[in-house]
């Protein structure tokens, strides 16, 4: 009986599609998450997914003058957006620190004003832009999957091929600079492969839930992991498993598939949050060193 | 005390030493006329340093004297709005043999978003400009170096779970990594207790007598006295004394004397009573 009902789900070609895409949905947004959160800009992932609304607008603007399918430039519209934001972003955080917050601000409001702005200057709908604003992974086309798959092997390749450079860079900037690190390339690599994933993510969590499946696997693996690489595999690992999940739930009930994989991440992080102190192993550990001159000190 | 030998003992002008006595031996630190600006105010006003391979020298003043910046900039950290420097006989660029340089910067007392362990960190030290990949046998490297810092019992601990002076020598054990020709520390020892010093002093000691040159930004020579054979002094970003180290008990009274004691950031909790004390004759 439950057989039969997952044998249904795992052969109907919609859902094959839209589970190979929250698979690797799940396994690519952590990666880039783990550098975020580790050099505090989780919200970034925010910034581009907001500036990508007016890349889908412009897309479907530019697809419309072109005579083309409604939408077909959509994706590729976000992509490129997503990466000029991307990189933007990361020029106004080199230059001055001070301003990154503001210039972050900015994004969030200048990007989806221009995407709603756009889209009915193109003659779409509020609706058109809810497919990207809250996801659409039940409508994922061959040619959609095939493109989330090329981003999403991006997104792996650089994300962990090159983890050692990124963590020097992530962790102490001054010291990656200092040893001749490509510190400037690093950063874009970074704020580029981050534009990719919002657009990779765009289709299952949609754009106003992108930055949390990049962000929330890494918060709950951090709760547990005492390593950079082990909070990114771990993030990995989860993130995967609620993808899956998630959208196995929405197979059964009517559920955004989206907000219910949002949701079950926050989940696993309030249980896991809440158990932690309970399963920690706790060390046999002084943590204060032997000093032995306060002897002396004290004759 | 120590001012006898070596070829920057005599107080001559940075520029007149590597001509004058070090005619065989080459330059590791080359620093012409560098003027750094940072925020629009000019941080470091034309200094000239000079530094052959081998010696070691520390680098004075008081807080705000510039040298932190002086250093940064040497390492090509922050940029210089004028000048020239030339490390290990490359300008300052892409041709820098980065590998053959350790770097310790000042501890940051914030803790990233992601935990990383001591020899994750110490590992990041393997990377450089031409090296995006860890080499073969990093982890054997890995563990010497922090086994050289005495911490190699911690190395799969997170370095924010470790005291402040555990985190430094942590720096310390990324920057020897390496096995560097030319070592630059800024304030090395600030915030580490006096034992954990003496055994850095040691470390250094013999850095330095395997041919290692070493240029360490310190607020007090403290534990580090007995090496250092040259002194540079900076004040308002330029160089007011570069020869002999002063001697501090001596020096403690004079007028140009800064006493500044570095009890006013968080560093300074972790040291022990007895490290004020040194100064003391």
């Amino acid at each position: 009986m439950i057989l039969d009902e997952l044998v249904g789900m795992l052969t109907d070609p919609l859902m094959q599609r839209a589970l190979v895409a929250a698979l690797l949905v799940g396994l690519a947004a952590p990666v880039m998450g783990t550098y975020l959160v580790q050099r505090r800009l989780s919200l970034l992932g925010d910034g581009i997914g907001h500036v990508a609304l007016t890349g889908v607008a412009l897309g479907w603007l530019v697809g419309n003058a072109m005579g083309l399918v409604e939408g077909a430039l959509a994706i590729p519209g976000a992509v490129v957006a997503a990466i000029a934001g991307a990189v933007v972003i990361e020029l106004v955080r080199e230059r001055g620190r001070t301003s990154g917050d503001v210039a972050l601000a900015l994004l969030f409001y200048g990007g989806i004003a221009g995407g709603v702005l756009l889209m009915s200057l193109a003659g779409g709908t509020n609706a058109n832009l809810m497919a990207y604003l809250f996801g659409s992974i039940s409508t994922v086309s061959g040619t959609d999957l095939g493109l989330t798959v090329a981003l999403a092997l991006i997104v792996l390749v650089v994300g962990v091929g090159l983890r050692a450079a990124l963590f020097a860079v992530c962790h102490d900037e001054e010291f990656a600079r200092a040893a001749g690190l490509p510190v400037r390339l690093l950063n874009i690599a970074i704020a580029v492969v981050a534009a990719l994933t919002v657009t990779v993510a765009m289709r299952v969590v949609g754009l106003l839930l992108v930055s949390a499946l990049m962000i929330v696997p890494v918060a709950v693996a951090q709760l547990v992991a005492s390593s950079f690489r082990r909070t990114m595999t771990l993030a990995m690992v989860i993130g995967v498993s609620v993808c899956l999940t998630g959208l196995s739930i929405t197979y059964w009930r009517d559920l955004s598939p989206g907000a219910t994989i949002v949701l079950l991440a926050i989940a696993v992080y309030a249980v896991v949050s809440a158990v932690r102190p309970l399963v920690r192993r706790r060390r046999p550990h002084d943590p204060h060193p032997h000093v032995p001159d306060d002897v002396r000190v004290a004759v | 005390m120590l001012v006898t030998a070596g070829p920057s003992s005599a107080p001559t002008s940075p520029s007149g030493t590597p001509g004058s006595s070090g005619r065989r031996r080459t330059v590791a630190v080359d620093a012409r006329d560098v003027h750094v600006v940072l925020g629009g105010s000019a941080i470091v006003r034309g200094v000239d340093l000079v530094l052959e391979e081998g010696e070691v020298a520390a680098l004075l003043g008081a807080n705000g004297s510039g040298k932190s910046t002086l250093v940064r900039a040497l390492v090509g950290a922050v940029p210089i709005a004028s000048g020239s420097v030339t490390l290990l006989g490359h300008p300052l660029g892409r041709g820098v043999p980065w590998e053959r340089i350790g770097y310790v910067p000042q501890r940051v007392s914030a803790a990233t978003g992601v935990p990383a362990t001591a020899a994750e960190v110490v590992g990041s030290g393997l990377l450089h400009g031409r090296r995006l990949w860890p080499p073969r046998h990093a982890q054997r490297r890995v563990h010497a170096a922090l086994d050289l810092v005495g911490l190699d019992h911690h190395a799969e601990r997170p370095v924010r779970e470790l005291s402040g002076g555990q985190q430094q020598r942590v720096l310390i054990a990324r920057a020897l990594v390496r096995e560097p020709d030319l070592l630059v520390l800024d304030e090395p020892v600030a915030g580490v207790d006096l034992p954990s010093q003496q055994a850095f002093a040691t470390t250094l000691s013999r850095l330095a007598e395997r041919g290692t040159t070493v240029l360490v930004v310190l607020h007090e020579l403290g534990a580090l006295a007995p090496l250092v054979r040259r002194a540079v002094v900076l004040r308002h970003g330029a160089v007011v004394h570069d020869g002999a180290p002063p001697r501090p008990a001596h020096d403690h009274d004079a007028d140009e004397h800064d006493h500044v004691h570095p009890h006013d950031d968080d560093a300074g909790l972790a040291r022990t009573p007895a490290a004020g004390l040194r100064w003391e004759p």
